[in-house]
């Protein structure tokens, strides 16, 4: 298949899936108990004013499925509703926090490259007790819940040790950044250890292979083969997970600044859910589903690029 | 005529008990060292929490106000939280929901995804197509988003929580089970079953599910070990567990406030079972993994 056509048929099977999933997200407020008016305007009921407001904006004097076709429009016009507690436009509230999410999962994500690869090509190639350490090491990360490292890394970094703040993503550029290193390691623990696991395991198989060995007889420098002939081909399994590991950071970012007290999505979703405000919960968790999907369809298609052998649209 | 019957019993007992040693070989045969360790630190965590009325020194809730935030002593091995309930009678009451939670997340996916995979591997065309789809919509919402929108709508409590992450779990579950069934499917004692005039259902409930049962259990256990954490985080995060219930979530939470007022002993205490907890698991589950991978 040429790539032209495969790309479409990606492009066409990621739009089907969002189109469901948005239904889904759209038909959590009919699966609340009670009426959907009573739900959103919950215990504290509603001004006539908010009613008319409600109703218009969910178009609940609609039929079932022409609401969904008017929320998807809206939604597609970037119009995501309208905050009952912050009595804001719920698209201005996460364009507001969305940065702070981004920065924490690209800074993890470069924590989570940078760590697992080097962990995992040091034990696979040093062998004996640092293999046996390393691995030790990510069992224990793969075992330990993000909540669990931030609230360490709170306790010694921040309240013990006084080296970085205990709360807050900071004033904006490097303060923000400085804010943001003890949530980062939180989140990549786990994801660095899981990657040093891939990683160990494919240097080693590559390690065994006849081509390493022609370079080795043939006296290249140990240096050259790990790069250019060992690494470079171990990159095929290792690229996959870290971009979907990338894919479950957007959830794992929710109980993190949590921890952390960052103004970002995930705190927002969690803050909504306990006071009720659904506009936001629908919009925020439309969004972080969008961007898993979103990210998961482009590694799928980088993972063709990176290996020729794979043949486009192989389902395998 | 009482000779015979008794002598079969006894030898039925005989053959019982040598089964029952070949159970334990083999299942220590495929945990290896380092699984039968994990598993029996496992079963002590289990004991310990199943029977927590009798193994606990104190009541989990009765809070000693005059005693809160007081280090480890004689009288309170590990020290009192914040409100003055011992911490290790609270670490002993968590563990059941820390346990039990994820256990009936894990017990649910597991049924139902592996009728939903048997039934697609055998009928196999359409339905497959139609169960494989119904996973794929499923797999795009990560894990820990289904108990959240579960939470959102029906409020905060263990059992939505539990709903929620059972919901998440069925396509993992599901999409291992069908590759494996698809694969049985193909194998000639399945044919050979169905010329014997075997119905569907019957050949896979006694010859496909068998086969594949080794997969099914590895990878339910390879699952509770996320389950755990997901359950324990949505604790933390004051959406699951509800206080004043012991639960090891909610005690990092209640922990965390006092390790910024400098008491770190109730965080560092249920965050270490949780960390033990799902190391147990998780090697167990590696192990039953491999192992059933080299028996095809």
């Amino acid at each position: 298949m040429s790539l032209a056509p495969y790309l479409l048929r990606r492009l066409g099977g990621l739009l089907l899936v969002l189109l469901v999933t948005s239904f889904i997200v759209f038909g959590l407020l009919y699966l609340a108990p009670g009426s959907p008016l009573a739900f959103i305007l919950g215990p504290r009921g509603g001004t006539p004013e908010q009613i008319a407001a409600v109703t218009e904006q969910y178009h609940l004097d609609d039929p079932f499925l022409l609401r969904y076709v008017a929320w998807l429009g809206d939604l597609l016009r970037g119009d995501l509703g309208y905050s009952i507690v912050y009595r804001q436009d719920v698209s201005a509230l996460i364009s507001s926090r969305v940065g702070t999410t981004l920065a924490l999962v690209s800074m993890a994500a470069i924590i989570i490259a940078l760590v697992g690869i080097a962990a995992g090509t040091f034990a696979a190639l040093r062998g004996g007790w640092g293999d046996q350490l390393t691995s030790t090491l990510a069992a224990v990360g793969l075992s330990t819940p993000s909540f669990v490292v931030g609230v360490a890394l709170i306790s010694v970094f921040a309240v013990g040790l006084g080296w970085f703040p205990t709360f807050g993503s900071g004033t904006g550029g490097v303060d923000t950044l400085y804010h943001l290193v003890l949530p980062a390691v939180a989140l990549s623990v786990a994801s660095a250890a899981y990657l040093a696991r891939i990683t160990r395991a494919a240097v080693l198989e590559e390690g065994g292979r006849e081509h390493v060995q022609t370079a080795t007889a043939r006296g290249l420098a140990p240096g050259h083969i790990v790069r250019h002939h060992v690494l470079r081909n171990s990159l095929i399994p290792i690229v996959t997970v870290l971009g979907l590991t990338i894919a479950t950071l957007i959830a794992g970012a929710v109980v993190v600044e949590n921890v952390f007290a960052l103004d970002g999505l995930g705190s927002l979703l969690v803050r909504a859910i306990l006071q009720r405000d659904f506009a936001v919960v629908q919009a925020v968790i439309l969004v972080l589903v969008v961007a898993f999907v979103v990210v998961n369809a482009i590694v799928d298609v980088l993972y063709t690029f990176i290996d020729p052998r794979i043949t486009l649209g192989s389902r395998q | 005529m009482t000779t015979p019957s008794t002598m079969s019993l006894a030898v039925a007992r005989v053959r019982d008990r040598r089964r029952a040693t070949g159970f334990a070989r083999r299942t220590a045969d495929r945990l290896g060292v380092v699984g039968c360790i994990a598993a029996t630190i496992l079963l002590v965590i289990a004991l310990a929490a199943a029977f927590a009325p009798l193994v606990a020194p104190y009541d989990p809730d009765y809070p000693d106000l005059l005693a809160s935030l007081s280090g480890p002593s004689p009288a309170h091995l590990l020290g009192t939280d914040a409100l003055g309930r011992d911490i290790l009678s609270r670490l002993i009451w968590g563990s059941r929901i820390t346990l039990a939670g994820p256990g009936l997340v894990i017990v649910i996916a597991t049924v139902v995804g592996t009728l939903l995979a048997l039934l697609a591997a055998w009928r196999g065309g359409r339905t497959d197509t139609a169960v494989a789809w119904v996973l794929d919509i499923l797999f795009a919402v990560p894990g820990i988003v289904f108990a959240l929108i579960a939470v959102a709508i029906w409020g905060p409590s263990l059992a939505t929580v539990v709903g929620g992450l059972a919901i998440a779990y069925v396509p993992y579950v599901a999409r291992v089970v069908r590759g494996a069934s698809l694969r049985e499917r193909r194998m000639p004692y399945v044919s050979a079953a169905w010329l014997q005039g075997q119905s569907g259902t019957g050949i896979t409930f006694t010859q496909i599910l068998p086969n594949v049962q080794p997969i099914v259990v590895a990878q339910a256990v390879s699952s509770l070990g996320f389950a755990v954490i997901e359950l324990a985080a949505v604790s933390f995060l004051g959406l699951g567990v509800q206080p004043p219930t012991a639960d090891l979530g909610l005690m990092v939470k209640s922990g965390f406030d006092s390790v910024l007022r400098g008491h770190p002993a109730e965080a560092i205490a249920a965050g270490t079972l949780i960390v033990l907890i799902v190391w147990c698991v998780t090697v167990i589950g590696d192990r039953l993994t491999s192992s059933a991978r080299s028996m095809r």
